[in-house]
């Protein structure tokens, strides 16, 4: 046994109290938390000693081959002479591959259609994959894939998603919700408000760029070890793409060094390619994408371009409207057909919108293929909300925090413009009603006003947004998870499920729900990896919904060995007892039945041992399927979500107007997770989020030069949050006593996408301090990520209208040219 | 032959590659795998390791170094410290310990390199408080900043991992340091192996002097000359070049130098930016402010101030601040000695005066004289670790309420850094008001001709450049009328805090 240092970090701090002490969280004061709940990551102390493998850190056998990829120069155009010869000449290189060595399907595309493995005749986007180059070591393959004869008949690139929409150049047909008479509301209404916005992509950039290790093994088959937030259907495409069948292929996912998003469906083609490789040298195959390589061949978080017109009456309560989203998916469909979906289901986020229309459209851009990225959609449809809702009160003078009170799901109003009725109103207002009060909302917007009438160049902001987030797949099958639970002689515990494990805990969460169930120590249930040998036909660990599909299945694992393990003991261990099943507990590691004279006890081990030679199975099965949901797109109706998570931020900037640098000094997080099943995870999911939700609409810049190649291709150029963006004041607390209204797993909620939301409050709250400067009435436009560049040009557009520029000189129309 | 101690156990390994990096090292031909690779590029952290070396006082003193981007034959002489060599069996180290009690870690991929730094400023602080860490008072946030600001990490959004820089010093120290702690010889044999043969590394070469070195180059006319590698060593991982023959620098004596002299400040050119820190927060403040935002720490214990102005990017920090400080360089060659003022060292776009024989030996930077004002501002997309949209940097004197030798350097702006030579004259002999200021500001219009890049257009460039000498106006207009503020009436604020200068 580890002899641990047991200093919980509350007791260990130093006195708090020192002026230079480097931030101030309330949000997660260890005592606070419970204890037996808030347990430690299930590999921390690998994570901090160096153990935790990694794919790229497996040991393989020395004759194992590395792989690079070779990536279109171009955009767009007709493939017309790939000459690999030259590659095959580099020192090193053992075999090279393109479209016509594959055996079996070509198209990788993970629900339609579209996603070619190699280009074939046509190029789609700058850096698509062309061929692949297995040599004796990393380096070899990446300087030898540098060497191919590459001609293409270069056509224009279509870059731009609103003139492909304009055009019908769709990857998906365009889906339309609507509630009511929408044009009746806008020309009856008191008011109209309307804006637009271009909202910038993201890049996932997890630290493990794509990975992956290829086996052969015997009768054909391959062992894939990979990076993967999808191991079932990876084990698919390689199997298709080699011509076997299913059960020829096994793919392993211990851990990811990050996912989110990036490695549902983008993972899939590293191992179909090195499954080829290593079927055709019977060598095992590492492929391994370098961070520049990765940020070129795969999609990425989808820019949207949305518009809106709404009818509001005087109090700028919303009376319908139409609201549009064209959502940009790059070349192919991927995952985009749900994706804009979940955009348009969250163009209301916590508000009603009364009559109206909601369109959302796929248009096709020669980029690579944007794909699944927290919140799915979800933080983009939810943007265009939110500006709506500075521009109303700033039309109407009003303070935006109370136009977004007026305008939220409430009794009488609580049905969403696709038909699903809004549960936990109740929560949702307490939840608002609180986190205004613990952050002292108004107080400081009256110190903020006193500010910035006095403060010419440093302007502050302030801005509390709320989250309502749907939890379910929206694609109903992929409501299911199935678990597989051993229990040893020894008493030791085993729990696979068909979640993976990327960071957020879920492992942690699961073994806990077994413990829990088999009332054990959290240290006699252990989790192996993730096998599609183990539990098939998962689905990915994706819409924050791993603990709440896993969770359940593991659970109902636990709870079938538990049954039998009571009518063995009903039966063979106490059968004179006269013992009814209700009476039977398992608890602190004993099997216990009655009190007094009548007590039953028997440690788990020895049950265990007793069951084992009464013949009885210690392995069992977990199933589960989310209830309730269904959606009918032709109607474009129904209960996509089992529930809605809640969540609301309230966050303070300090605005440079000279520079356009600026500071986020304090933010306060009420968020709802139901009854935690973890609150330590729970937090770290809730801060993790919101940052990195801060960097899609603050620093993280993607950016194409005019022909679609990526310049923005590395962290030189392409900047997430660093230790110095965290607030100085971030207050974290999970809401209490709102149990999930549900029969989710413990009564607690998803938290993996929901929290990446409340970083809106960080851009409204820009906005809040760029309006300062703006005349009455106005809310400035503010394009995201608001990098210091466009905060500065948001604000000389205000100055130029007012016809004073403050450098007094004739500048160019776009702020944004692409070099 | 490299001789270096490794997690405290000495390793000696010959035949390397000129070329191979210490994370190579680490991970192809140690089987080390703890120290990951997330870039390759210096820009993430993950590959965050400790480098030891003697600090002339019988110890060891550690800084934090990206292995991706260090020659593995920089070792020689050093003691290097991976994620593996921390724990104690298993009885972790504080900083391992905070980070487990603090939940820091969720993927795990970030975290050897984040603990490698929190053992860097551990071993600082321990360091410094003499091994009574318990008592030692709350990191600042500059501190933890600095400490910090280059390792990425995009799971937790640090506030964890800013509670364990902070819990991790109430931690006990005894039995909870690695075993190598204990070994009282460690650092003189570090200090021996830096010693024993001088000579061949096959084909890196390590002179000790200049003549040494202009020999090696007469020998090996390939070769390249390295110093913290930080610029170079990207066309090894990121263009794929080979470097197979490189001639390091770090070891001339000559050029590291560190001398105050009565005309200046002389800069050995393979002097550390890290070293440079303590004496520039004396006489430059300015400069060393900047320092805070220049890369990261890892970054800025390699790079060397000769290496930034060699390198001649047009967007480096270093280059002009000597051009407002009007600095001059030592160039050196067989044939002799030279010296030329700075701005006349950058001739076009990554091209320099320097003579293919030439070595840049020495920065010498002339003291800022009474009354000599020096603000260096950067813009850039993000505060920590990025490079420079645009920096300026600007030196006045103010006599008489007039400005005088007036001196507006920039970078950013130009294919080269560059001085503002029409917005200084327009400032020349005026009162720092908004009339001669709306001058400088139209006449710099005309100075630079700036593009659009990934890291801005070329209009938000010339409206921020504009504005940076409106904020030195304010700035200048501000300090001047200090003291005569009442008490009650707070100053107007120019700039945000985390920015100020
Ligand atoms: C992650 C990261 C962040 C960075 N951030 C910044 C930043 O914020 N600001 C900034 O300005 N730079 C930054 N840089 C660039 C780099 O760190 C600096 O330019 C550094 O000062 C270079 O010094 P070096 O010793 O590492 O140079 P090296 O890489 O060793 O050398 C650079 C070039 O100069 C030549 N050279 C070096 N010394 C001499 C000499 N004495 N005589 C003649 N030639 C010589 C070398 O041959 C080589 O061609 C960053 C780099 C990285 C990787
Ligand atoms: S691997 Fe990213 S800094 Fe070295
Ligand atoms: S824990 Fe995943 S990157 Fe830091």
């Amino acid at each position: 046994m580890r002899t641990l240092t047991k200093l919980s970090a509350a007791s260990a701090a130093p006195d708090r109290a020192g002026e230079e002490y480097a931030g101030d969280t309330k949000g997660v004061d260890a005592k606070r938390l419970d204890k037996k709940a808030a347990q430690r990551h299930e590999s921390a102390i690998k994570h901090v000693t160096g153990q935790a493998a990694y794919i790229d850190d497996l040991p393989a056998p020395a004759n194992a081959l590395h792989i690079a990829i070779g990536l279109s120069p171009l955009a767009h155009g007709r493939l017309e002479r790939l000459d690999l010869d030259p590659v095959r000449a580099m020192p090193g290189v053992v075999d090279v591959i393109s479209f016509h060595d594959v055996p079996g399907h070509t198209d990788i595309g993970p629900v339609f259609h579209g996603d070619p493995i190699f280009v074939e005749n046509e190029i789609s986007y700058a850096g698509q994959c062309l061929f692949a180059v297995a040599a004796d070591s990393h380096d070899a393959a990446r300087r030898a894939a540098k060497a191919a004869i590459i001609e293409i008949d270069e056509q224009p690139a279509s870059l731009d998603p609103v003139a492909a929409t304009e055009k019908n150049d769709l990857v998906r047909p365009t889906h339309v919700q609507q509630s009511g008479d929408w044009q009746q509301s806008l020309s009856n209404a008191r008011h109209v408000v309307s804006g637009e916005q271009f909202i910038g992509g993201q890049e996932h950039f997890y630290l493990e760029g794509q990975a992956c290790l290829v086996t052969p093994s015997e009768d054909e088959g391959v062992v894939v070890h990979t990076s993967n937030q999808h191991p079932s259907e990876t084990q698919k495409l390689v199997a298709e793409v080699l011509g076997i069948p299913f059960h020829a292929v096994t793919v392993e996912v211990r851990r990811m060094g990050g996912g989110f998003g990036g490695k549902e469906t983008q993972a899939s083609p590293w191992a179909c390619i090195a499954a080829l490789i290593a079927r055709r040298t019977q060598r095992p195959a590492r492929l391994r994408l370098s961070r520049g390589d990765d940020m070129r061949l795969t999609g990425k978080r989808h820019p949207f371009h949305s518009r809106y017109r709404l009818g509001v009456d005087d109090d700028g309560v919303i009376q319908g409207g139409d609201m549009t989203l064209i959502g940009d998916c790059g070349y192919s469909p991927d995952l985009s057909e749900a994706i804009v979906d979940r955009a348009m289901f969250h163009a209301d986020n916590a508000y009603s919108l009364g009559a109206a229309r909601v369109t959302g459209h796929r248009a096709r851009t020669h980029t690579a293929s944007n794909t699944a990225f927290r919140g799915f959609g979800g933080p983009q449809g939810m943007m265009l909300i939110e500006q709506a809702m500075d521009d109303i009160a700033h039309r109407l003078g009003e303070d935006p925090l109370t136009i977004r009170k007026r305008n939220l799901y409430r009794h009488g109003r609580e049905t969403t413009h696709y038909g699903q009725e809004v549960e936990q109103l109740d929560l949702l207002h307490s939840l608002i009603g609180q986190l205004e009060s613990s952050s002292d909302y108004w107080a400081r917007r009256a110190e903020i006003s006193a500010y910035n009438a006095r403060s010419p160049i440093i302007r502050r902001g302030l801005a509390l947004t709320p989250v309502k987030f749907g939890i379910s797949f929206t694609a109903k099958h992929l409501n299911q998870a199935g678990a597989l639970l051993h229990v040893y002689t020894d008493g030791s515990v085993m729990i696979n499920h068909g979640g993976t494990e990327m960071g957020q805990g879920l492992h942690t969460k699961v073994c806990q729900v077994v413990a829990r169930e088999l009332g054990l120590e959290l240290s006699c249930v252990s989790i192996s990896a993730t096998r599609t040998d183990k539990v098939p036909n998962t689905s990915p660990t994706a819409a924050s919904s791993g603990a709440d599909l896993n969770g359940q299945a593991a659970r109902d694992a636990a709870l079938k060995l538990r049954e039998r393990l009571f009518a063995f003991a009903l039966e063979t261990l106490w059968p004179q007892a006269g013992l009814k099943l209700g009476d039977l507990q398992l608890k602190g590691g004993m099997l216990m039945a009655g009190s007094g004279e009548g007590k039953y006890r028997i440690a788990w081990g020895e049950l265990v041992q007793a069951a084992y030679i009464g013949r009885v199975s210690l392995s069992a099965q977990g199933f589960y399927s989310t209830p309730l949901i269904h959606y009918d797109r032709e109607a474009a109706k129904g209960r996509p979500f089992y529930y809605f998570a809640y969540g609301a931020a309230v966050s303070e900037v300090a605005v440079d107007t000279l520079s356009g640098e600026y500071q986020v000094t304090r933010v306060d997080i009420l968020h709802d997770v139901g009854d935690s099943l973890n609150p330590a995870i729970d937090i770290g999911q809730i801060e993790g989020g919101f940052i990195q939700g801060m960097g899609w609409l603050t620093s993280e810049e993607l950016k194409w030069n005019d022909a679609g190649r990526l310049l923005s291709d590395g962290p030189a150029t392409y900047k997430i949050p660093a230790f110095g963006d965290l607030p100085a004041t971030f207050n974290v607390e999970l809401l209490e006593g709102h149990p999930n209204s549900q029969a989710s797993i413990y009564r607690s909620k998803a938290v993996g996408e929901p929290p990446f939301m409340l970083a809106i409050s960080v851009w409204s709250a820009l906005r809040n301090a760029l309006a300062s400067l703006a005349p009455d009435g106005q809310c400035p436009r503010l394009d995201t990520p608001a990098t210091p560049e466009r905060v500065l040009m948001a604000i000389a557009a205000m100055q130029d209208h007012g016809d004073k520029g403050p450098a007094g000189h004739p500048r160019e129309d776009d702020a944004h040219v692409q070099a | 032959m490299i001789d270096f101690h490794f997690n405290g156990e000495p390793h000696s390994l010959a035949g390397l590659p000129a070329d191979i990096s210490v994370l190579e090292l680490l991970r192809l031909r140690l089987g080390a795998t703890g120290t990951k690779e997330g870039c390759a590029s210096g820009d993430c952290g993950a590959c965050t390791v400790a480098i030891g070396e003697p600090d002339g006082h019988g110890g060891l003193r550690y800084h934090n170094a990206n292995a991706c981007i260090l020659p593995a034959h920089q070792l020689k002489g050093r003691h290097l410290v991976t994620v593996e060599g921390l724990a104690r069996g298993d009885a972790l180290h504080p900083a391992q310990a905070a980070m487990v009690d603090c939940h820091a870690s969720q993927c795990g991929f970030c975290t050897p390199g984040i603990v490698m730094s929190l053992f860097t400023l551990y071993e600082a602080s321990s360091h410094e408080s003499g091994g009574q860490t318990a008592t030692l008072a709350p990191y600042s946030q500059a501190r933890l900043e600095a400490a910090l600001g280059g390792n990425l990490c995009r799971c937790t959004g640090y506030r964890p991992i800013r509670d364990a820089a902070q819990a991790m010093l109430a931690y006990p120290a005894d039995q909870h340091r690695p075993t190598w702690t204990d070994n009282q010889q460690l650092s003189d044999q570090v200090a021996a192996s830096h010693q024993e043969d001088p000579a061949d590394d096959g084909h890196y070469h390590r002179p000790n002097h200049l003549a040494e070195l202009f020999a090696l180059r007469r020998d090996h006319p390939s070769a390249r000359l390295v110093a913290g590698a930080t610029d170079l060593w990207l066309e090894r991982t990121q263009q794929l070049k080979e470097l197979p023959e490189l001639i390091d620098l770090c070891n001339l004596a000559e050029l590291q130098v560190l001398e105050e002299h009565d005309q200046g400040l002389h800069i050995g050119a393979a002097v550390t930016y890290a070293r440079l820190e303590p004496v520039f927060e004396t006489h430059f403040p300015a400069f060393a402010r900047l320092l805070h935002r220049f890369a990261s720490s890892q970054i800025r214990h390699r790079a060397t101030l000769g290496g930034n102005v060699a390198n001649a990017s047009p967007i480096g920090d270093g280059p002009p601040v000597l051009l407002a400080l009007d600095a001059s360089l030592l160039l050196e060659s067989p044939e002799g000695a030279r010296e030329m003022p700075a701005q006349d060292f950058f001739l076009d776009y990554r091209q320099t005066a320097l003579g293919a024989q030439e070595v840049l030996r020495e920065i010498r930077l002339p003291w800022l004289t009474e009354g000599r004002q020096l603000k260096v501002w950067k813009l850039s997309k993000r505060r920590e670790d990025d490079i420079s949209a645009v920096l300026g940097a600007f030196s006045w004197q103010l006599e008489d309420g007039r400005l005088r030798d007036v001196r507006l350097a920039f970078g950013g702006m130009a294919a080269i850094p560059a001085r503002a030579r029409g917005a200084e004259t327009a400032l020349e002999g005026q009162p720092p008001s908004e009339a001669a200021f709306a001058a400088a500001k139209q006449a710099l219009d005309d100075d630079f001709q700036p593009l659009s890049d990934v890291r801005g257009s070329s209009a938000y460039r010339r409206l921020a450049a504009a504005n940076l000498l409106e904020r030195l106006r304010l700035k200048i207009v501000t300090d001047t009328s200090q003291g005569a503020n009442t008490p009650n009436t707070p100053a107007m604020e120019v700039m945000l805090d985390a920015y100020a200068d």
